[in-house]
Order: C-alpha cells, then structure tokens, then sequence
C-alpha cells in the first residue's frame, strides 16, 4: 500500500512538472524541435533541469544498499546497443516530430478531456501492443 | 513569436527530476513512462504490481490538479485526425521496440550514463529534428 501511494504521489508530481513546464503543449514541443523556425529552447530548460536534479542525486541514492520501500533496486543492466535499440528510438522520433507529444505529456494531458489526446494515447497503446510482433518480424529478417 | 517560458521550464523540469529521483529512493525503480505503460497494459502476463496503474492515475492527476488551481492546460495540438494516429502508433511501437522514451532514456538514462540511453537520446531527438524540418519547410 504504502508503496502504491508513493508512486501516486511521485505520478502527481511528474505530471505538475509537465503542466507548470508546458511540456503537456505539443506547441512548445515542435517549438524546440523546429530549429529552422523561431526557436524555442523551453523544453532545453526542462531536460536540464530535470537532469541536473536527477545527475546529482541518481549516484547518491544507488550508494545506498536498498531503496526505502522496496528490498532492492530495479535496474535495467543492459549496455549493448542493439537494432532494436535504434530502430525504436527511430520510430518514435518520427511521431514525437508529427504530434509533438511523447508517452508521459500525452498521458498527463488526457486531464484535459481533450479528444486529441485521447486518440494519440488510445493509438499509442495499440503500437505497444503490436510493438513485440513487429520486432520479431525485425529479428527474422536479420 | 512564442516566447520560451524559462521560469516555468526550470520549475518543472526540477519537478520533474524531484519525482524521478524519489521513484528510485523510495521504490528503486526507474521513472521510464513508456515502460510503465507497457508494464499496466501486460498486467496479467508480466509481473503488474499496482504502482504502476497509480503512477499512470498520478501523472493524470497532476496535470488534473494545474487545471483545478492554476487554470486550463497549455494544449495546441500540432497534427490531426490520421497524422495522430500514425503519430501515436509511431510513439508506441517505437517506445517498446527501443526500450524507453524521454523519461527514461532522457532524464533517467542519461543519469546513469547508460550508453543505450545516450545512443536512444541522440537518435530519437535527431529524428525528431528532422522530421519537423521535413514536415514544416519541405512538405508545406
């Protein structure tokens, strides 16, 4: 329970962060993405301040021998860079250009009842349900 | 012209560091959003423990609660009808397939300096770029 609260509460904030920073608006998205049109360098602003915060104190938590509420740490261990790897950053590089919007704004931003998002999310979804056939088709061919 | 909003990007993009950083103190797990997603869509076939669901309810209700206290969400959607859809189904196989999205391979990955991340980082941001370009000054 406590464990289900906490990443309620971590949830809450992520999303505010996403509001308040206005990476919730597709528009200030494709504003830093068109870097051939009037830049706008906000969402710079939010990957560096989030990094700064997360650089710092990532390898300050890890020393610890075991998170609070759980028995250990749930990293990923993998360093290959691998096809799939590539091929999925590829992917989602070319939606996140034509929507403007990546998996965590365009969930927050279903707060706003807006049918838009709902049909980004409802079709995100279903590329992650298809996603494991597609890449074993990609695994056949090599 | 839109003018970049620096209070708000650096207020949220700590906020957004903050949740990521107490997710790994408190639950030792990193706040990758597509996989979280893909985590509650496979509840039954992969180990679905709830705080996935309450991490999806929470970043909803986060942006519930800006609309509650500060006021309507900054939403100008960029693509319509059939361009979302291509966009979404794009973000979610390519999600999956690449192991992550900005959360997780941005501001986590690149933390912990994981090469896959800064590989994925570089790439879908680069595509991203050139897609815009594509999309805005050649296809317009």
């Amino acid at each position: 329970m406590k464990i289900t609260i906490a990443s309620l509460l971590c949830g809450i904030l992520f999303g505010l962060g996403l509001a308040v920073s206005e990476m919730i608006n597709p528009a200030r998205v494709i504003g830093f993405l068109d870097i051939a049109g009037v830049w706008d360098f906000t969402l710079a602003l939010v990957m560096g301040g989030a990094l700064a915060v997360t650089a710092i104190a990532f390898p300050l938590v890890t020393r610890k021998s075991h998170p609070l509420l759980t028995e250990k740490f749930s990293l990923p261990t993998r360093k290959d860079v691998d096809i799939e790897l590539v091929s999925g950053a590829v992917l989602f590089g070319i939606g996140w250009g034509i929507a403007g919007l990546c998996p965590g704004p365009a969930i927050a931003g279903l707060a706003s009842l807006s049918p838009s998002v709902l049909l980004f999310v409802a079709a995100m979804v279903i590329g992650q349900l298809i996603s494991p056939k597609l890449a074993l088709l990609l695994n056949k061919k090599n | 012209m839109v003018e970049p909003n620096i209070v708000g990007g650096l207020t949220g993009g700590i906020m957004i560091g903050l949740a990521s950083v107490l997710m790994l103190l408190l639950l030792g797990r990193i706040t990758g959003i597509s996989g979280i997603l893909t985590g509650v869509i496979n509840w039954n076939r992969e180990e679905g423990p709830p705080w996935r669901l309450a991490f999806i309810i929470g970043l909803i209700a986060g942006a519930f609660i800006y609309q509650l206290v500060i006021g309507p969400l900054p939403l100008e959607m960029q693509a319509q009808g059939p361009w979302l859809i291509l966009a979404g189904l794009l973000v979610g196989i390519g999600t999956r397939l690449g192991s992550g999205c900005t959360s997780g391979h941005g501001v986590c990955g690149l933390a912990r300096r994981s090469p896959r991340s800064l590989v994925a980082t570089v790439t879908f941001m680069a595509v991203a770029v050139i897609t815009v370009f594509v999309m805005r000054h050649l296809l317009t």
